[in-house]
């Protein structure tokens, strides 16, 4: 009822190609702003913290690897190795310069591993489809071989593991062991809106178009004056911006100190997950995404146990455990099956459903 | 220069001076590379008959090899939880066919990747449920597999050979010999071969797709229940096998994913170069180069053949 088109005239192009054409969906997305907002003064520590900080962080990620096999259609199996290199090169940056903002140096940290993402991205010239996935395999291991073996890295401490120095903004905590979930979660929040916005932008504009084109067919694309080897090099750069965004989030405002081993292969295949569930070439996709895969096992180890004990059947945490691989695995396949195209698709039919609602069609 | 020296001339010289060392590292190489090799074949079988990639490859060697133990750990005769094992491999292809691939039938490559990836998830929550996640021994004993040493003086020094190596060899290779007759002269071989040249041509002719799924699959199960027992018995059966399937990969776009020579030499190239590049280049850059030189020396070949040593010719057209 509330939701039409109807009396929403527009009167020039810009109005025409705006994102957002309706002004219920306007409402809706500053309604949802508001309320993530709002979230971090009613939630709790663990909602916050385990629930709310990695669903943004692995969003951030799955946005950015959705630029690469969403919209380039390049397929990557080294995100995880890409969040690493920003995680390890904010961790150096705020070490040798602590008197800059933090911030400052999580977004900038970001270049650092879009430099190292467009570098094991110049072989996607030649190299197509899942020839392309084995070798940036090559860019996960040898990363993750680097993390290591090169003290430097850490500042040659004694554990090897990167941990979180306090780091304030406006005299507020915000990483570090004094930092509270709250101030993170805003801080989390606020980058990751920002960033969203500018992948927005980007991916409905010229480059976007570009991304689009080579995705679509590439020998085509190049006919038509795109440049394939700037185009994808540039997919490969913000991606891997992005992730490394992504991973120094991760580690220092979720974890609070990590190991080379968080970005092994399996977190690359994690947000893998997360873009195919959520809609490859969808930028909300990639939350409802995160949200799927990584709230979903949270839910099921909560749930599981509730809805076995009527049946006096008390299980271990270990077969919890099974049993939620089990489920997931099986979820996807039935996701697949259902709608190949994604969460975001089933979102869509959704919304088009709803704008002629009661009427089928 | 220094740097030059050692990377260039010493490592030959050290070749030079220890011919035994050097045999014994090519010997390693070439048995990691013959298992590699067979693991790379379940891939090869799967992506030319459904042009599935399939990632659950690895954890299907992992669940037979499982399968195989836990039932002999069950009290089930070697040889009868041998049998069973095969028979589940071959239930699982009737309900992958039925469950994941029929429906799906016509989707994009990435989306068939994907459901490959929900049956890993699936059978690793699977089989740690019914076997538990603890690693497991391998039955070499039961299943007559020879263990001990052999040492041979040759030029200089000694070689050692595993005798279960050289089982794991021998039963590699004439696997691979039976898979090659069984491709190029029986019935099912050229139904399968007509699959993965054209799918719609098949069909047309009369051949059942879902049929010839079912086979491959299975045909995918059994090898990789023979290159779970050659891995188990070499490190024993746990779900870190996975992590060593992954180096399939590498091997297959080496050989290119549609060629069974291609997967045994870009095997053998694989497994050789690991070990020799570990053992003499491996301690100038601090050691560990195995886990990921494999992937490197893929990429380098594959910067001068994109399509893989022995893979078709990618023609693209507008």
């Amino acid at each position: 009822m509330l939701y039409r088109e109807a009396g929403q005239f527009k009167t020039n192009y810009i109005a025409d190609s705006a994102i957002f054409p309706l002004r219920q969906d306007r409402i809706g997305l500053g309604l949802i702003i508001v309320a993530a907002y709002a979230l971090a003064f009613i939630g709790n520590s663990f909602l916050l913290q385990a629930v709310m900080i990695p669903f943004l962080v692995f969003s951030l990620a799955s946005i950015g690897l959705n630029i690469l096999t969403g919209y380039t259609g390049l397929l990557s199996l080294g995100t995880g190795a890409f969040m690493g290199v920003g995680a390890y090169a904010c961790y150096k940056l705020m070490t040798a310069f602590p008197e800059v903002n933090v911030i400052v140096w999580i977004l900038l940290s970001g270049f650092f591993s879009a430099a190292i993402g467009a570098l094991f991205g110049l072989p996607s010239l030649r190299i197509k489809g899942f020839y392309l996935a084995v070798a940036t395999l090559a860019a996960q291991f040898f990363l993750q071989w680097c993390f290591i073996r090169i003290p430097w890295l850490v500042n040659y401490n004694v554990s090897g593991a990167l941990d979180a120095p306090l780091r304030t903004l406006f005299g507020t905590p915000i990483m570090g062991p004094n930092a509270t979930p709250q101030t993170r979660y805003l801080v989390v929040l606020t980058i990751v809106i920002l960033l969203t916005w500018l992948a927005s932008n980007l991916v409905h504009g010229r480059i976007g178009r570009m991304w689009i084109a080579i995705r679509d067919m590439d020998l085509a694309a190049e006919l038509m004056g795109i440049r394939p080897l700037q185009t994808k090099l540039l997919a490969f750069a913000v991606s891997s911006y992005y992730c490394g965004v992504a991973g120094a989030l991760l580690v220092f405002l979720w974890y609070g100190g990590a190991e080379y081993d968080v970005f092994n292969i399996n977190q690359s295949f994690f947000i893998l997950f997360m873009v195919i569930i959520g809609g490859l070439g969808s930028l909300i996709g990639s939350f409802f995404g995160a949200a799927l895969i990584f709230i979903l096992p949270i839910v099921l180890g909560i749930v599981l146990p509730a809805m076995l004990s009527p049946f006096g059947l008390s299980v271990g945490a270990d077969v919890i455990e099974h049993l939620r691989f089990m489920i997931v695995g099986a979820l996807i396949i039935f996701f697949l099956i259902v709608e190949p195209h994604g969460l975001a698709r089933l979102w869509q039919i959704g919304k088009q459903k709803l704008l002629v609602w009661p009427f089928p069609y | 220069m220094d740097i030059l020296y050692k990377v260039f001339i010493e490592p030959f010289v050290f070749m030079g001076e220890a011919p035994d060392l050097l045999i014994q590292t090519l010997w390693e190489g070439l048995v990691s590379g013959v298992l590699y090799a067979l693991i790379a074949l379940g891939f090869v079988l799967i992506f030319k008959a459904s042009g599935v990639f399939n990632f659950a490859q690895g954890i299907m060697v992992v669940f037979a090899a499982l399968t195989l133990v836990g039932l002999y750990e069950k009290g089930v005769p070697a040889f009868l939880a041998l049998i069973l094992a095969a028979l589940t491999m071959l239930v699982l292809a009737v309900v992958v066919e039925r469950v994941v691939l029929r429906p799906l039938v016509n989707q994009p490559d990435i989306i068939l990747f994907m459901a490959t990836f929900g049956l890993t998830y699936f059978l690793i929550g699977f089989g740690e449920l019914i076997f538990g996640g603890n690693p497991k021994e391998m039955i070499t004993e039961a299943l007559f597999l020879p263990q001990g040493t052999t040492e041979l003086d040759m030029l200089g020094g000694m070689v050692r050979f595993q005798h279960l190596d050289i089982a794991a060899a021998v039963i590699a290779s004439i696997m691979i010999g039976l898979l090659a007759v069984f491709f190029s002269k029986t019935r099912i071989g050229r139904a399968l071969r007509a699959v993965a040249d054209s799918h719609k041509a098949a069909l047309s002719v009369g051949i059942s797709l879902n049929q010839i799924w079912v086979i491959v699959w299975f045909a995918a199960g059994l090898v990789a229940l023979v290159a779970g027992i050659m891995w188990g018995a070499r490190s024993g059966v746990s779900f870190s096998l996975q992590i060593i399937a992954l180096k399939a990969l590498p091997v297959l776009i080496l050989g290119g994913f549609t060629s069974i020579p291609g997967a045994i030499i870009g095997g053998l190239i694989i497994g050789v170069g690991e070990k020799i590049g570990e053992f003499y280049w491996g301690p100038l850059v601090g050691g560990g180069v195995e886990t990921w030189l494999a992937y490197v020396i893929a990429l380098l070949f594959l910067l001068y053949r994109p399509q893989g040593l022995f893979g078709e010719k990618i023609i693209e057209r507008i």
